[in-house]
């Protein structure tokens, strides 16, 4: 157990000294993310604790999302000025992508 | 009496253990009201802890920074988490192999799509340059979102809520927009609610079905990684001072 945990910590770290070493536009732990998934494909598999480990961290995926979250009572103002720029853009651009994804993978998939 | 409160209360609010327990106890109470509403996506746990989170800290005068002394700990684990995203990303990989091409060529469009979509509007309708970068990452999901907002100059806690309302409108009106332009193919229904609203997205795809659902966790994935890279290179590109 503490050894996959003591991994994904590695492969944060790793991802983000190779993000800042390269200058990549990505965020460090994506980078980790990257190297954690062609480990598994070398590897053939998921190991059991790492399995756990896994789980354990993204059934709670949600939660770790909350202190960023409140800090949405510093910009309640720029929010309140900027109020119909951002809710306008948040519902249009979510159903036009929802829209343009399934439509150009329904086109490309009925191709034989 | 009160005085003794008081003073109590002084200590407490100057450690770290204060912000810690109450985003703990906010989230597992949002948490229990949301399963008691039957998993309305309205009553998303994210959005009712915050809520609640922030009513709180108002009401007793404390402030953001003190209270994140605190929740910090659990911030902390967004990295982990987003590396350990690997998994079901490695989970879904037979099915990625067999729709590759329809796969690379909807997720480029549908990533393109949503940020470019996103700061056009806003940037029509005359939004800070603060607020674009803000909204530019926001159909990814959290841990990486706000790590590109930080890349680019938004401000990754306002990207956090963008990410959650876009969650919930994609998990609200995503079935009704997919029925609108007639995709039944459970594939590209899952794909792309996925792409547009990552998980709180694929939390609703699942309901529609197995496939839907993988196929969601796998846009989500997805999307991720090509929002990450292109955002800050579309960016670069229309930003260049």
């Amino acid at each position: 157990m503490l050894f996959y945990i003591t991994l994904l910590l590695v492969c944060q770290l790793a991802g983000e000294v190779v993000a800042r070493m390269a200058g990549l536009p990505v965020p460090g732990p994506v980078v980790g993310m990257v190297i954690l998934f062609v480990g598994l494909v070398v590897k053939g598999g998921v190991p059991s604790e790492l399995e756990r480990v896994g789980t354990a961290l993204l059934s709670h995926l949600s939660l770790l999302f909350v202190p960023a979250g409140v800090g949405v009572m510093i910009h309640l103002g720029l929010i309140a000025d900027e109020w119909l720029p951002i809710s306008a853009a948040l519902i249009a651009s979510t159903l036009v992508t929802i829209a343009v994804t399934a439509w150009v993978m329904a086109a490309l998939g009925r191709r034989p | 009496m009160t005085e003794d409160l008081q003073s109590i209360w002084v200590y407490l609010a100057a450690t770290p253990l204060l912000g810690l327990t109450a985003t703990l106890v906010a989230y597992q109470l949002a948490q229990a009201l949301w399963r008691r509403l039957g998993m309305n996506p309205l009553a998303n746990p994210v959005l009712l802890s915050i809520l609640v989170l922030a009513g709180f800290l108002t009401v007793t005068g404390t402030e953001y920074r003190t209270y994140f002394d605190g929740a910090q700990f659990v911030h902390f684990l967004l990295g982990p988490a987003t590396v350990a995203l690997a998994i079901p990303l490695y989970r879904q990989i037979a099915a990625l192999r067999r729709s590759a091409l329809a796969v690379l060529v909807a997720l480029v469009a549908g990533s393109a799509t949503a940020a470019v979509s996103a700061v056009g509007i806003a940037w029509a309708l005359g939004a800070s340059h603060g607020t674009l970068m803000s909204l530019a990452p926001k159909s990814v999901t959290t841990p990486i979102a706000m790590g590109v907002a930080e890349q680019i100059g938004g401000l990754p806690s306002l990207t956090a809520v963008l990410v959650i309302l876009t969650g919930i409108t994609g998990a609200v009106a995503g079935t009704w927009v997919l029925g609108l332009i007639r995709v039944r193919d459970p594939q590209a229904q899952g794909f792309a609610i996925g792409v547009a609203s990552h998980g709180i997205g694929t939390a609703r795809a699942l309901q529609l079905g197995e496939v839907a659902g993988a196929f969601s966790g796998l846009a989500m994935g997805l999307n991720g990684v090509a929002t990450a890279i292109l955002v800050p290179l579309l960016v670069g590109w229309v930003f260049r001072p």
